[in-house]
């Protein structure tokens, strides 16, 4: 493995009593499609809280490109190249498709204020610069017939996508996905699992991938964290973490746990 | 841009995706501000109406009307970038117009009188400042918004609103002081006052002509500011700032911008709007301007730029309107105290309309317009 992009260092999270990240450890390679799982409030979602700087930890380094992410804010982590998508979805439900996507341009195109007001020039300029960017994030993924929907009307499935795509936008140096296919159906699993392909191979984007379909985790990733209770079980190839027994402990003692209470 | 994005990404493969802008020429005609041709024949038509007959073919009694109407929309602009846009509830927009106003008035005052004056009268040093003054202030008080929000916050810019009014109750040498008031700012430019007739036009004339001209400044200068990447960044704000910030959009910073240019607008309409009027009152900086801002907003439209001008001429006419009505109605007492009054009238009818508003039509008269506009799309084929 190359230069570790993410070096994620004894990390503690904790609310009010309940210890949502305890003691985590993980690093995360320049092309790798790393996967984290575990049962429903493992703290798989409080890891990516931490990384795009919602929580601040306790405890614990969090390195991403060689720059420490701990206490800086969400916007500056963001141009510092982190995008993510979200369990559930995040998008600014007004605007178009094209604008979410110009959003996520934000930090790529650089005027202010007074250009905005002239227009002419600059403005203008750096709008049909960046406008022809994410008109490739549409084709990529085949979003052309949405393109100037409000994205409040359309399907779940597409929205999972253009959240997908309003990350892309950033040209982000490390990509994570909150369970980007839950909720899905069939063909719409298939489509995003093709995305994901297509993101690490065609654009070489590292990802964390966070996700409760097992075949899907299996089938993509090079390495997996299993977690539980905040604190990890096992980190190894898919192979070595399905065959793992305290993998296979945490899930029937979840499905054991969910037998009981509904 | 171009340039420093193929730097950047390595990769043949990702320069596929990332692409190559200056293929995409034509993005350009869909970015631009009246994109289609009914839009553009409408909007001239409509400036060229204004421009010629309504200046040259109305009583004077109207053009003053108009002029504080058209100066009103300045302000009710500066009020949609903040609320409708940025979506920080303002209750203080009196405030800073009263900012604008006293600003003005004591730049182009006559010195060495009752009140402050330093006279410089030439209107565009006196709007300009103005303007600053007031966005200065804006941008102090913004913070506020980057705790509170919501109702907290439309509570904490009323507060504002009574600060002003003791404030301005007390600096007699700036204000005159309550019942008295003093000169409003004094339009001149080269050598021509513009309040007063003249050999070709007269003052009402002049200017409803001058707040004609810096509405459509100050209409396309917003129009700009909205649909760039600043625009975008209040809508981001305004509608989820959690994600916003993940995005990489500073929510402190967007906030405290919208508050700067909301004010800016704001002093500008206040400097102008009592310009028109020709005298300022301390007392006229209360709640109930406020409200009317709030009201042109709804009422025309949130988050549009032509619905603030929709709603600012249509409340600023209202009065007037309401003062017709003891003529047709009789029951209606032009007495300006009676409850059923004229002047309450209006009261009672800017809190019908929002409410109406608020229920039937969110979009406002910006919405009406949009419904009529589709239905002749579809004429003759209506539903
Ligand atoms: N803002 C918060 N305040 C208090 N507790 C929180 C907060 N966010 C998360 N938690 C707690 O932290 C623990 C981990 O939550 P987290 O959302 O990270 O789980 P998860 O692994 O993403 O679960 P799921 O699979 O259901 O999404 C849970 O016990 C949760 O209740
Ligand atoms: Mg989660």
């Amino acid at each position: 493995m190359t230069e570790p992009i993410l070096v994620f260092d004894d990390v503690h999270l904790s609310f009010a009593g309940v210890k949502a990240v305890n003691g985590v450890s993980f690093e995360v390679g320049e092309r790798e499609l790393f996967a984290i799982i575990g049962p429903n409030g493992a703290g798989k979602t409080s890891i990516f809280n931490v990384l795009s700087g919602v929580y601040r930890p306790q405890r614990g380094r969090v390195v991403f490109d060689g720059v420490d992410l701990v206490g800086k804010p969400p916007h500056r982590i963001a141009a510092l190249g982190m995008a993510r998508t979200f369990q559930n979805i995040e998008l600014f439900s007004n605007l178009t498709v094209l604008d979410n996507l110009m959003l996520g341009r934000h930090h790529h195109i650089r005027y202010g204020a007074p250009s905005a007001f002239a227009w002419f020039g600059r403005a203008r300029h750096e709008e049909i610069a960046n406008r022809a960017v994410v008109e490739n994030i549409v084709d990529f993924l085949e979003l052309e017939q949405w393109r100037s929907f409000p994205v409040g009307l359309l399907p779940y499935g597409v929205q999972k996508r253009v959240e997908l795509g309003r990350a892309l936008a950033m040209e982000p140096k490390l990509l994570l996905l909150d369970e980007p296919v839950a909720g899905m159906n069939l063909e719409e699993t298939e489509d995003m699992a093709r995305f994901v392909l297509d993101i690490r191979d065609e654009l070489d984007i590292p990802m964390i991938l966070v996700e409760h379909d097992m075949g899907l985790v299996m089938d993509l990733a090079d390495r997996v964290m299993a977690m539980d209770f905040g604190t990890p079980i096992v980190t190894g190839t898919p192979g070595q973490v399905q065959a793992d027994e305290g993998v296979i402990r945490a899930y029937l003692g979840q499905e054991h746990a969910t037998e009981v209470t509904s | 841009m171009t340039e420093q994005r193929s730097t950047s990404v390595s990769t043949k493969a990702s320069r596929q995706l990332w692409g190559r802008p200056e293929l995409y020429t034509s993005y350009g005609q869909n970015l631009r501000m009246l994109n289609t041709r009914p839009k553009q024949v409408a909007v001239v038509a409509m400036v060229l109406l204004a421009a010629t007959y309504v200046p040259f073919g109305l009583p004077d009694e109207w053009l003053h009307l108009f002029a504080m109407g058209l100066a009103a929309a300045i302000g009710a602009i500066g009020l949609n970038i903040v609320t409708g846009y940025a979506g920080q509830v303002s209750l203080g927009h009196a405030f800073f117009l009263a900012i604008g106003a006293y600003t003005a008035s004591a730049l182009s005052g006559e010195p060495g009188r009752r009140t402050i004056g330093f006279g410089i009268t030439f209107l565009p040093l006196w709007l300009l400042a103005a303007g600053v003054v007031a966005g200065v202030a804006g941008v102090i008080v913004a913070p506020l918004a980057t705790r509170l929000r919501g109702l907290y916050l439309a509570i904490v810019t009323l507060g504002l609103v009574f600060l002003g009014l003791h404030i301005f109750k007390e600096w007699k040498a700036l204000t005159g002081g309550p019942g008295v008031g003093r000169q409003g700012p004094v339009p001149e430019m080269f050598g021509q006052r513009l309040d007063r007739n003249g050999d070709l036009l007269t003052g009402d004339q002049k200017m409803y002509l001058l707040t004609l001209v810096l509405l459509v400044i100050f209409a396309v200068f917003a129009r700009n500011l909205v649909r760039s990447k600043v625009g975008r960044a209040f809508a981001a704000v305004r509608d989820r700032d959690i994600a916003a910030d993940v995005i990489g959009v500073s929510v402190t910073r967007y906030k405290v911008l919208a508050f700067g240019i909301s004010s800016f607008y704001a002093g500008c309409a206040g400097a102008l709007l009592y310009a028109v009027l020709g005298r300022v009152e301390p007392d006229s900086f209360n709640l109930l301007l406020s409200i009317q801002f709030v009201a042109m907003v709804l009422i025309g439209g949130a988050g549009t730029i032509s619905g603030s001008i929709m709603g600012a001429l249509f409340i600023t006419m209202l009065p007037r309107l309401t003062q017709e009505l003891p003529t047709v109605l009789p029951f209606i007492s032009s007495d300006v105290t009676a409850p059923l009054g004229a002047a309450n009238l209006a009261i009672i009818f800017y809190g019908l309309m929002i409410i109406l508003f608020l229920i039937f039509e969110p979009r406002g008269l910006f919405g009406i317009w949009i419904r009529i506009r589709n239905y002749f799309k579809a004429w003759p084929f209506s539903y």
